[in-house]
């Protein structure tokens, strides 16, 4: 298998790209040891992962050191299903002892449980795909680069920004992240590997009246430290902007309260797509199983196939395969193989995310492979796959829709975000909002949020953008569940023009 | 990894053998953790996923002391470490600190005759929790199921229990440990429909002090004020927030109020011009807002526990005593958080952060109840959702309200309204609290995830900023 490009697959072959410490443990006999004990006490179904999840954080503040920290999370887990309910247990010990002991303990949890069940737990079928390997794209491990350069790095962007008089303080931070992860559940066997970066650099400037601050558009991305040095964004370029951006916003008026027509850039827009459209085509909290936590989803299973969600140019997929997406995978947590479909068609709503449990429940047939758990402590859960607006194939340039606009702002970059538990009414914020005159840019505005309801939104969206204004944006830390999970995900968008969102004033809702 | 030894040491062997692994003449500081957990969820009346989980992490942080004066820092921090492997992740912390750059918050370690010391004796085995803790609430949580079912609610929620025991060793000393319990039940009523929603939590050290039942009756009532619905549209109202929607706004408060960031004018604790506003007058009732380690009910760590450092923590200051502080008294803002490091930077004594948050004010002793019935007109929350930073300069929060609105006009529940969205400063609120009930025990909904020790009383807020409606039921 390459260093590099797309994420690969090689069936039985452990070929020295997985973290060589992870492929050195005893993965199946700790396997045999857990599975063999699951089924002897009882279990009809049981799976079994072994996880080691390392993260390395730097942080730097005005060029200096403030925090280095690298720490792992490893582990195995063991999943069952006696007699219909379900079993977890997890351990840090990476013994045969400790395996059967934790098969024992999730058969005993199960067990307990099912005076409280009264809904049977059944998993779709998929087929078995027998021992594969699967490594994400990326170039250089992170972990093989030494802090020393990494800090320096960071140490010469920051000095690069304090050098403009208007930028009082920069902060810049990098997290890295490989995840190494093993799962059989007897039929099939997998072991993958990824690696995922997040950098951030911003640049504040405090001034006799108040403070602003403006920070790097660059999304986290699964790729290796390559990101930092060249390839997939031109951080030198953005970073040669972002002060004389943030001394513009300085001076720019505070925008007037109203209705807006809005041209959305993807660094902002993924975090629209991921909380009104994400979220609410998990099956699960569409059925209210996240009720009493991250909440439902107004797009029910009877709207399916029918719901208006957005307008005709609308259309959203999701998927596990994007080349360094952060949801990607070549097996989701349950052994399903990575896949891509549509979530909206020509504006309605046609499918939903699922995992084996969901899918069999609502007779989907088969799962679309969203089961992940963060961490080898925690039972998998059905996650977000990269959900993307799709780009027009020949649809029109950023200047392009920004001339068809008379009146509006233009928006880059996310900041705030905040939805409802049913993801109708949302607000975001973002870095800059330029104002749109008579389809060209006319300066900076202040105090912008864009507040809506989902579907009077996604229905507003007059064009969206073609290939050439598409970017893959994301987050490290998609948060569901109880107990509490995190989990990488992307969402690619072009460019959209909305007509007629509501535009608030911050400062005077602060008043 | 090798995996063929036994787990075998305790956490304080842990400890000693970490710091006796170091290199002559190296500043060493270790954290061990062991955490266990678990948990039951539900979802319409059944259950949905459970679990247990044990981890046990080790963390060394080595101190590379340079001619120059600066010190590079190396941290590395490993789970499920073997006896064996304690000597490798010494040296990989010593590696790390000889290549790592100067530290900005180097400073000597606290000595062990300065540290604060833990009740607990350093020697006692580190408390744990398993699925037993549910033994007597899994027995009523079914039957409270059962009778949801039968009186046609939905039942969803979550319980979870865990307890991590941390013991912190230092090359200068300290020796302290400390044993935290954190527990919660959160349990959501919705009506057969799901047209009607209620919620309500309570953390708990043991499940001991937890009634299911008592709780869902609470929620039925609830429910049933929902019977008659309303719609209100956005606007500025009189408000009372009862204890959790207090905590979510404070927590967030508290988070926000460290030193470094006010001092270096980039927090609505920034004084404009230069400085903090530590001793401007925050609102007009002598409001008190604190953290107590030894805070009944709410006990937790009385001393600095650093895995790394940040804006107002320091791995140097491991051990430092961390005492009750008071963040804001009599309405005045008194302090804000810090490292030894950053109080330096912000001029400013040092005071670490606690892991709770308290807020009383003096003679306030009524209930929510009776503030209902002294209401003319205003709305009654339940909780708060989705909070998240609008504007730091005013520390503008937005978010949702969640599981009942209710409209009080005449000291009675007129029926329930629609949901809003809000946008309010946790500052600018306690700038128009007109009203301050009894302080009592309680579990931030938003945050009780992350931050789950609390005590708040309810507040009457003039004016809060309600901007707009949420479809949501």
């Amino acid at each position: 298998m390459h260093a590099g490009g797309i994420g690969s697959w090689n069936v039985g072959d452990h070929d020295g790209r997985i973290d060589a410490e992870f492929a050195a443990l005893p993965l199946r006999n700790l396997a045999d040891a857990a599975l063999a004990n699951a089924r002897a006490l009882g279990a009809d179904h049981a799976d079994f992962r072994v996880e080691r999840v390392r993260g390395q954080r730097i942080a730097l503040s005005d060029g200096k050191l403030e925090s280095l920290f690298d720490a792992d999370d490893s582990g195995l887990a063991v999943r069952v299903i006696v007699n219909g309910t379900w079993g977890f247990a997890a351990t840090v010990d990476l013994t045969p002892e400790a395996a059967r002991e934790a098969a024992r303990h999730a058969v005993e949890v199960a067990k307990v449980a099912a005076a409280m069940n009264t809904e049977r737990i059944d998993l779709a079928p998929e087929p078995a795909y027998g021992d594969v390997t699967w490594v994400s794209a990326y170039e250089v491990d992170p972990f093989a680069v030494s802090p020393r350069e990494k800090v320096d790095l960071l140490a010469g962007w920051s000095a690069g920004l304090l050098a403009h008089p208007a930028v009082s303080h920069a902060d810049a931070s990098v997290y890295q992240v490989k995840e190494c992860k093993f799962y059989t559940d007897g039929s099939t066997t997998t072991t993958q590997q990824r690696v995922r970066l997040h950098p951030e650099l911003t640049a504040t400037a405090v001034t006799e009246t108040g403070f602003d601050d403006m920070r790097t558009l660059a999304p986290p991305a699964g790729r290796g430290w390559e990101y930092l040095t060249g390839t997939g964004w031109d951080f030198p370029g953005e970073l040669a902007e972002l002060p004389e951006l943030l001394a513009a916003k300085l001076k720019a008026p505070s925008v007037e309260a109203g209705r807006y027509d809005l041209v959305v850039d993807p660094s902002n827009l993924w975090l629209t797509i991921h909380e009104s459209i994400g979220h609410a085509t998990e099956l699960d909290r569409a059925l209210g199983y996240e009720a009493a936590y991250a909440g439902t989803s107004f797009a029910t299973l009877d709207k399916l196939n029918s719901l208006q969600y957005g307008s005709p140019v609308m259309n959203v997929t999701a998927d596990r395969t994007a080349v360094h997406g952060l949801a990607t995978v070549g097996y989701d947590d349950e052994g399903v193989a990575a896949q891509s479909w549509r979530l909206i068609r020509d504006g309605v709503l046609v499918g939903y995310q699922l995992d084996r449990r969901m899918a069999q429940l609502k007779g989907f047939g088969r799962s679309n492979g969203c089961a992940f758990a963060d961490s080898p402590g925690h039972m998998p859960l059905q996650r977000m796959a990269n959900v993307s607006l799709e780009a027009a194939a020949n649809g029109p340039n950023t200047a392009e829709l920004i001339a068809g606009v008379d009146d509006g702002i233009y928006v880059l970059g996310d900041k705030s975000w905040s939805i409802d538990m049913q993801r109708y009414n949302f607000q975001f914020t973002g870095q800059r909002f330029f104002r749109i005159r008579s389809g060209r840019l006319d300066g900076q505005l202040r105090d912008v949020a864009y507040q809506a309801t989902t579907t009077d939104f996604w229905n507003s969206m007059e064009a969206v953008g073609g290939p050439q204004t598409y970017v893959l944006g994301g987050a490290f830390n998609c948060g569901k569940g109880q107990p509490g999970q995190v989990a990488p995900v992307s969402h690619g968008a072009p460019a959209a023009l909305f007509r007629q969102v509501r535009i608030l004033n911050t400062a005077e809702e602060g008043k | 990894m090798s995996t063929n030894e036994p787990a075998g040491a305790t956490p304080q062997d842990t400890v000693e053998r970490a710091l006796a692994a170091a290199r002559r003449g190296t500043e060493t500081v270790v954290i061990a953790d062991e955490s266990s957990t678990a948990n039951l969820r539900w979802a319409g009346n059944t259950l949905t996923t459970n679990g247990v989980a044990a981890t046990r992490s080790l963390t060394v942080i080595s101190i590379d002391r340079r001619v120059d004066g600066t010190a590079g820092v190396g941290v590395v921090a490993r789970s499920g470490v073997t006896p064996g492997q304690i000597e490798d992740i010494v040296r990989e912390a010593e590696k790390a600190a000889a290549e790592s750059s100067a530290a900005e918050d180097a400073a000597d370690l606290v000595h062990g005759d300065d540290a604060s010391q833990s009740g607990s004796s350093w020697s006692a085995p580190a408390s744990a929790t398993d699925f037993s803790v549910f033994r007597s609430f899994a027995t009523q949580l079914g039957e409270t199921l059962r009778a949801a079912e039968a009186a046609g609610r939905k039942l969803y929620g979550f319980a979870e229990h865990g307890v991590t025991a941390t013991f912190v060793g230092t090359s200068a000393g300290v020796r302290a440990r400390y044993d935290q319990p954190t527990g919660r039940l959160e349990l959501n009523a919705k009506s057969a429909d799901l047209s009607r929603s209620a919620w309500g939590g309570a953390a708990s050290r043991d499940f001991s002090d937890v009634d299911v039942a008592a709780l869902d009756a609470g929620l039925a009532e609830r429910l049933s004020w929902q019977s008659r619905r309303l719609d209100l549209p956005a606007g500025r109202y009189e408000t009372l927030l009862p204890p959790t929607a207090v905590s979510d706004m404070l927590t967030y408060l508290y988070w926000s109020a460290g030193a470094r960031d006010a001092s270096e004018g980039r927090t609505v604790f920034s004084k404009p011009g230069g400085g903090t506003r530590v001793g401007e007058r925050l609102s007009p009732l002598a409001l008190d807002l604190f953290s107590d380690p030894a805070y009944p009910g709410l006990e937790c760590a009385p001393f600095v526990i650093a895995h790394a450092s940040g804006r107002d923590s320091s791995v140097f200051d491991n051990g430092l005593a961390a005492p009750r502080a008071s963040w804001i008294s009599a309405g005045t803002l008194s302090a804000l958080h810090s490292s030894r490091y950053s109080a330096g930077l912000a001029g400013l004594p040092a005071a670490p952060a606690v892991d709770n948050l308290i807020l009383t004010a003096p003679g306030a002793e009524a209930s929510l109840d009776q503030m209902i019935a002294s209401t003319e007109r205003g709305l009654l929350l339940t909780c708060l959702w989705y909070i998240r930073l609008v504007d730091p300069q005013t520390l503008l929060l937005t978010g949702l309200t969640r599981d009942g609105v209710y409209l009080i006009e005449g000291g009675e529940v007129a029926g329930v309204v629609n949901n809003f969205r809000f946008n309010e400063s946790p500052v600018g609120m306690l700038s128009r609290v007109i009203e301050v009930g009894a302080t009592e025990k309680t579990l931030p909904r938003e945050w009780g995830d992350y931050f789950n020790r609390a005590a708040m009383p309810p507040l009457r807020v003039e004016a809060f900023n309600m901007s707009s409606v949420s479809q949501a039921s």
